[in-house]
């Protein structure tokens, strides 16, 4: 096997992609397998009844059923819950990448005292998980109205996505050439007139990048979301389907297709973006 | 900053310099005024935000913690570290202990199964076959779920009468059959079995990225001089990986003492009660939340903020150094 692939390594190896050794494949599989198995066993566990998870808990759906989809599709809490947690997270990306490339730019292309010491400072929100300090911040957006608010969730949720934003976005601002400054001063732009006009526009991959990081945690947030909306007018998806679950925990089936639905636009999103967020994460590393 | 670079940069500005308009009636000092109106402008929300929501709970979890407080008003029962190390402080509270245990488990677990495991996996998928994207997108698909729709998912697959189970009867292994959840002893590891389930694909994520920036030739190389497929791997592509291998292992270190989400989820607070599934995390919303012991938790969210502060620069300064200079110790080399 070994040879076969050798020899014609530096021909053309680069434009046609062979196919792999069996056993390549075989491992593949079951590395895939283990990864969605679990996922498609709750797909298809919505499609049948309780009483047949009971009876057989690993087996297929016979007959297919068809209503406890639809049951969950036709209450009004699973939109709701799907319009908060998109609401919370559309809002959180803007916030997120406004005030992160404002921060970063002036990090990147400014020459001030100070401009490590404020770098190195958002750079400490890196050091500590988040969650230490989910109590106080309960506390402090209770005292500041803002428990039970949208708001609540979507500022502290910028906040805590601001250090990576800015770790990722910086070198990626201050990698453009200074001749690029200095054409657009020429061409009479201020310094802000550069970034708004030049630098902006230029930056798009890398706004991506940290748009799309900071949407996905957003819609997968549960910590700070549990905490501060109590009002279940405003929960989101992943607080949704708890509650389902712990209301509806005789009713195995609804489970299944409650949760798998909530599953679909993570799917969806990531199977329409996955070379951004993969690409994402592993700039945010490279950073 | 070496020698090479100034002068760059000083050309650079020597070019600059005399073309840049310096609209007439604006003074030295007005242009340095805007400047800072600029910088202060641009990062004052950032600043604010961060400093406010991020870095302030933390000085008040530190103020809040030397009090008994149920919540309201400004507390006054000063109690010094008796939530820490009194009687009734977290340290002698058995329950807390074990959380500090579990999360000791999962930090090791998933440093000691994940690591290797993914860094199998993504040497598989680094070679070149027909059908490797396709691959790829499926192994990373439970790093996208939320936390809680895997903790759900695992929580009815393995209960006590679940698919889990019946599985294991049908293959003959019938013996092993148990309450995966509510089994004491077990529960944790099917926790951490879980949380591998979750995290694995992230960290193949990150070793592909880092596999593809080693050159091709670097490998052909090695083949042409004879290598085997696993030589190459062992002594060219494995240790061109430390740094990634590095990072994510901070990483997974700082996500470990923090986990929530799939115990909160998939374990009930029964057994999280007793100490079998709790971690510093739980075990705070539970008594700081839940029961309203206001000071008593926010002792719980300190330690744990020491205890990943702590662990954090130690790896920083021990392993990462070289790894990530401009990112996390603000210095550009």
């Amino acid at each position: 096997m070994a040879a076969t692939v050798a020899l014609p390594n530096t021909t053309n190896e680069r434009r046609t992609v062979k196919w792999g050794s069996p056993l390549t494949y075989f491992l593949a599989l079951v590395v895939s397998a283990i990864s969605i198995g679990p996922v498609i066993y709750v797909i298809l566990g919505g499609f049948r009844t309780t009483g047949q998870i009971a009876a057989n808990p690993a087996g297929l759906p016979h007959p297919w059923v068809w209503s406890t989809y639809s049951n969950v599709v036709t209450q009004p809490r699973f939109w709701h819950e799907l319009v908060n947690s998109t609401l919370i997270a559309v809002c959180t990306t803007l916030g997120v990448v406004v005030l992160g490339v404002c921060a970063a730019f002036v990090l990147a292309r400014y020459r001030f005292r100070g401009r490590e010491a404020m770098y190195t400072y958002f750079t400490v929100g890196l050091l500590f998980p988040a969650a230490a300090g989910i109590l106080p911040l309960y506390l402090l957006l209770r005292d500041l109205s803002l428990a039970n608010t949208y708001v609540g969730v979507i500022i502290p949720q910028v906040a805590f996505q601001l250090p990576l934003t800015i770790v990722i976005l910086r070198p990626f601002l201050a990698a453009f050439p200074s001749e690029l400054e200095d054409a657009a001063f020429l061409d009479g732009a201020g310094r802000l007139g550069f970034f708004w006009r030049v630098l902006l526009p230029l930056s798009r991959p890398a706004l991506v990048t940290v748009a799309i990081l900071a949407f996905v945690t957003s819609w997968n947030s549960f910590l700070l979301p549990l905490l501060v909306l109590q009002d279940e007018n405003l929960h989101t998806l992943p607080l949704g389907v708890l509650n389902f679950s712990t209301e509806h925990s005789q009713d195995t089936a609804g489970i299944l297709a409650f949760t798998s639905l909530a599953m679909m636009p993570a799917l969806l999103f990531f199977s329409f973006a996955e070379r951004q967020i993969v690409g994402g994460i592993q700039g945010a590393v490279k950073g | 900053m070496t020698t090479t670079d100034r002068s760059v940069s000083l050309t650079g500005r020597a070019h600059a310099r005399p073309v840049r308009p310096a609209p007439s009636g604006v003074s030295r000092a007005a242009r340095t005024r805007r400047k800072w109106y600029e910088i202060i402008g641009l990062t004052g929300p950032a600043l604010i935000v961060f400093t406010v929501f991020v870095l302030s709970p933390i000085v008040f979890a530190v103020y809040y913690s030397l009090y008994k407080w149920g919540g309201y008003g400004w507390p006054t029962d000063f109690r010094g570290l008796d939530n820490y190390f009194g009687e009734y402080g977290a340290f002698r509270d058995p329950i807390f202990r074990d959380a500090l245990r579990n999360n000791g488990i999962i930090l090791v677990g998933s440093l000691a199964i994940q690591g290797p495991l993914a860094l199998a996996i993504a040497l598989l998928l680094n070679r070149r076959f027909r059908g490797r994207s396709a691959f790829r997108l499926l192994v990373f698909v439970p790093y996208v779920l939320s936390q809680v729709t895997i903790g759900i998912m695992w929580q009815l697959i393995l209960l006590r009468a679940g698919s889990a189970n019946v599985i294991l009867t049908d293959l003959g292994l019938g013996s092993l059959t148990t309450g995966w959840l509510a089994n004491l002893h077990v529960v944790i590891w099917t926790m951490l079995f879980i949380l591998t389930w979750t995290y694995t694909g992230f960290a193949i994520i990150l070793f592909l990225a880092g596999l593809a920036n080693i050159p091709d030739e670097l490998m052909e190389a090695a083949a042409i001089d004879g290598a085997s497929w696993w030589q190459t791997q062992r002594h060219v592509t494995i240790p061109m990986l430390g740094s990634t291998i590095r990072i994510w292992m901070f990483l997974s270190m700082i996500g470990s003492l923090q986990v929530f989400d799939v115990l909160w989820v998939a374990s009930t607070p029964a057994v999280r009660s007793l100490g079998a599934s709790n971690s510093m995390a739980t075990y705070m919303v539970d008594h700081g939340f839940n029961q309203r012991e206001w000071g008593y938790g926010n002792a719980v969210a300190v330690i744990m903020f020491v205890i990943s502060f702590v662990a954090a620069l130690l790896f920083q300064r021990f392993v990462l150094r070289r790894d990530v200079d401009g990112a996390l110790t603000g210095r550009k080399s």
